[in-house]
């Protein structure tokens, strides 16, 4: 039986059957995905991260709540705790903060585990969103891992991007790298009644004034998202505003609701919303696109050929860059070429072999010795 | 890439604010490679039976220490088949007078265990349970 028409009618259960499918990758589970994705393409995606214990579940059930109350719209929550490197399982608390939200029918939370992705997210989470906006849901906030300073796909997924810090967490040089910062659309300082508040607010206040007004392009997976000064005076840039909650108390939420607001009036004005939309189907199509090649190329290799250069590789016959080269040219370098131990390298175009690399290993060992 | 995983919401309904053996199950579970649901204390049935729609699982782990699981086992199994989960299984975990075991199994419980109940036979019965 197709689900199709029971969740673009909103039936919960069948929401819930197809997240199921879509995670699990399931033939039925595209298919119905495939189906719904003309419906997509409404909701309002707003990205919840910030290092463990800063509070984002906590904020993401007020900021629920306040939706709820307040603008009557159907609010979707994807909350994602990591997955165990070594076991393969997960303990998905997020609902634990998030039981005021229980017994309405407005609200679908999902749990989900990252299944080892490493960007903060799972692979799957934009399906996830796909289908939450299909059956509906107006409103659809990710909430990440418990993210350290580079997990910063969900810039890419989200139209808005929240970032929560806490008071105490780190000096300004912390403000100044690189990484889960810049991708903030909003700044959160969460539990706001602690002391240590007006250090943080003045970290991060003085990391944007260092800031030169950008112009963020969001690029896909594997690039980096360049920033190009703006284009014309008249390019209105978004200075990423700074909002004080208490979660546990409900306190500043509603200011954090408005700037929201403002931030999607600000995308939707600039054409910021639409250049968001389809870098992110980009990067949706990459990592899609690099999963089926991978799948066929594994599908026209035999398991044993694939196992023998990994042998190779590990006792240091081939590099793992030769070994990768040689199969995609379907050929299997002759043993003559290679000369173990002394890393001679294996006659591959492009590969450079020049003086500079030379130098370069010198340098290394040098350093080490 | 991706594999069939087991799901597994363990909620502590009603009173009683013991939560140890919950999170050692839960624990146990995650190690076992199943992905584990926590919902926390003092669920009703009705908010157990939502999560367990929600986050669609295979098992619904539930820890009672109260005394009162002849009031809520029974509630939370009606509340899973309204929703149309009636695949889902039901295990309980905690203080369980002998005499009340047939009826729960009657009523669709899994499995039940007390007090030194071992957490691979747990693991094993879940697996045998969901047969994925």
């Amino acid at each position: 039986m197709s689900l199709t028409e029971p969740i673009l009618a909103g039936n919960r259960l069948s929401i819930s059957r197809l997240l199921t499918q879509v995670e699990n990758n399931t033939v039925q589970g595209r298919a119905t995905l495939a189906d719904l994705f003309p419906h997509t393409g409404k909701a309002h995606l707003i990205g919840v991260t910030g290092a463990p214990g800063t509070g984002k579940s906590s904020l993401v059930n007020q900021l629920a709540l306040h939706y709820r109350k307040n603008e009557d719209k159907k609010i979707a929550i994807v909350a994602v705790d990591p997955t165990s490197p070594f076991t393969g399982g997960a303990v998905l608390g997020d609902r634990v903060r998030m039981r005021d939200l229980s017994g309405d029918e407005g609200v679908f939370i999902r749990s989900m585990a990252t299944r080892g992705s490493l960007g903060g997210i799972a692979q799957t989470t934009a399906s996830f969103t796909q289908v939450f906006d299909a059956a509906g849901f107006e409103i659809i906030i990710i909430e990440t891992v418990g993210a350290g300073q580079s997990e910063v796909d969900i810039a890419r997924l989200a139209h808005t991007t929240l970032v929560v810090e806490a008071p105490g967490l780190g000096d300004d040089i912390q403000a100044i790298k690189a990484g889960i910062l810049e991708i903030a659309d909003v700044l959160v300082i969460n539990k706001a009644d602690r002391p240590g508040v007006e250090i943080t607010e003045r970290a991060l206040r003085s990391t944007l004034e260092l800031a030169h007004p950008t112009k963020r392009v969001y690029r896909h997976h594997g690039q980096n998202m360049s920033v190009a000064a703006a284009e014309s005076e008249a390019e209105t840039l978004w200075i990423p505003p700074i909002n004080k909650t208490v979660s546990t108390e409900g306190k500043g939420i509603a200011e954090l609701v408005e700037s929201i607001a403002k931030h999607a009036a600000h995308l939707r004005q600039s054409g910021d919303w639409a250049a968001r939309d389809r870098a992110r189907l980009r990067s949706e199509m990459d990592a899609l696109l690099r999963e089926e090649l991978m799948r066929q190329f594994h599908e026209n290799i035999p398991p044993t050929k694939y196992d023998e250069l990994i042998e190779k590789v590990f006792n240091r016959d081939l590099s793992p860059y030769e070994a990768v080269q040689s199969l995609v040219d379907g050929t299997v370098p002759h043993p003559n070429l290679l000369t173990k131990g002394e890393g001679t390298p294996f006659p591959i175009e492009g590969r450079a072999t020049d003086e500079g690399e030379e130098n370069r290993r010198i340098d290394v060992t040098t350093s080490s010795s | 890439m991706t594999e069939k995983k087991i799901r597994v919401l363990v909620a502590k309904p009603g009173l009683d604010g013991h939560d140890r053996g919950a999170k050692v199950v839960a624990r146990a579970l995650r190690d076992a490679g199943m992905e584990v649901i926590y919902t926390g204390l003092r669920q009703t049935p009705e908010m157990i039976a939502e999560a367990a729609l929600q986050e669609d699982v295979d098992v619904v782990g539930l820890s009672i220490l109260s005394g009162a699981h002849m009031a809520l086992a029974p509630r939370i199994m009606e509340l899973l088949k309204a929703n149309g989960q009636n695949g889902v299984k039901v295990f309980i975990g905690g203080i369980v007078p002998d005499e009340d075991m047939p009826r729960l199994r009657e009523m669709g419980i899994t499995g039940i265990y007390g007090p030194g109940a071992s957490t691979d036979d747990i693991i094993k019965d879940v697996r045998e349970a969901v047969k994925l």
